[in-house]
């Protein structure tokens, strides 16, 4: 698994039926990026239902929340109207689970990514990585603690210039 | 563990004793139907305990997922300004599958609310402010789910049925008391 200071691989796939995301899109913002097991699973504690509430706090930080699992772009969009998401859900569909190996997080006798979080920075490395165990939902303390420490260095890179 | 953060404080609503050694604090949506599961639950363990155990409730509303959780949530923290927090609070679990703006103003009659401060203070953005305050204390604290529950700081990860509830609350005493 990737870990602070690499730099994040880079990924080109469907976001909607019809469009794609690349990470250079996102240059110059914050970006977090969920890989999850499986769209559709059990509402109450749904990682991704709870992250579609906390989008302005993860704004605050300038920060964008992409969702990543092996799940086809039909399958997103469907579980994407269903929970009405907010964020884009990518598809790691075609070939399966390229993006999640290049970050180190597929589960290979599963065949579906593991559950975990990366921040990466405006320049696109990895700030904070974090392998959550694949029934547990790791919440998003980890994710607001890391863009915190990274809104701080920023402004003491600042006041010393 | 994940902790409470910020620990309990003043503007926080509570049960039983203020100064209790164990504290309970439970992150919860008026319209999730676990929440609503586990309201009776934890009815009973504050009888339970009475002046031992001290009981906050803080706002997780869950607003795209449930519609009426936030209006719900800032209709309590407007009943809590006429000194009618808990009433309010039990009205809406005791009502949840059945919410609804007339709804809220049903209830918060029914508790004796002088029904047009009420309507002032729904619409008071110090309220909302207090609600999202509540919602991101509990990013901070590492909710993950609602209802989601904190013993003397700690992040809880039973499940939410009284034997297991009160198993933990018990455990802490224990731990409290060897240290």
């Amino acid at each position: 698994m990737l870990e602070k200071g690499q730099q994040a691989p880079a990924f080109d796939l469907f976001a909607t039926p019809d469009q794609r995301l690349k990470l250079k899109d996102l240059q110059g913002k914050r970006v977090i990026l969920a890989f999850y097991p499986a769209d559709f699973s059990p509402v109450c504690g749904d990682q991704m239902s709870l992250y579609n509430e906390m989008l302005k706090y993860f704004r605050k930080y300038n920060a964008e929340l992409v969702g990543i699992s092996v799940d086809s772009k039909w399958c997103h969009m469907a579980y994407a109207q269903e929970r009405t998401l907010h964020f884009p859900l990518l598809a790691d569909f075609q070939p399966k689970g390229a993006i999640a190996q290049a970050y180190g997080v597929y589960n290979e006798q599963e065949g579906q990514c593991e559950r975990a979080l990366f921040v990466i920075d405006e320049q696109g490395t990895i700030q904070w990585s974090y392998l959550s165990p694949t029934a547990v939902n790791p919440g998003a303390d980890g994710i607001l603690d890391a863009l915190e420490s990274l809104s701080d260095n920023k402004q003491k890179t600042t006041a010393h210039v | 563990m994940s902790k409470l953060n910020p620990p309990v404080h003043q503007g926080d609503h509570f049960e039983g004793a203020a100064n209790a050694a164990l504290t309970l604090v439970e992150y919860g949506d008026y319209q999730c139907p676990h929440c609503g599961a586990a309201f009776p639950i934890v009815k009973q363990i504050v009888t339970h305990w009475g002046d031992k155990l001290k009981f906050v409730f803080r706002n997780f509303p869950l607003s795209n997922a449930h519609p009426m959780a936030f209006p719900a949530a800032v209709a309590a923290e407007a009943a809590a300004r006429q000194n009618k927090y808990w009433e309010m609070h039990d009205a809406i679990f005791e009502h949840q599958k059945t919410l609804s703006p007339e709804l809220l103003f049903l209830l918060a009659k029914n508790v004796g609310l002088d029904l047009e401060q009420f309507r002032n203070d729904i619409q008071d953005q110090d309220l909302e402010d207090m609600v999202n305050e509540d919602f991101e204390s509990g990013i901070r604290s590492g909710v993950n789910g609602t209802p989601s529950f904190f013993i003397n700081g700690d992040k809880y990860n039973g499940s939410y049925d009284y034997d297991s509830l009160q198993a933990a609350l018990h455990a802490k005493v224990q731990h409290t008391h060897t240290h």
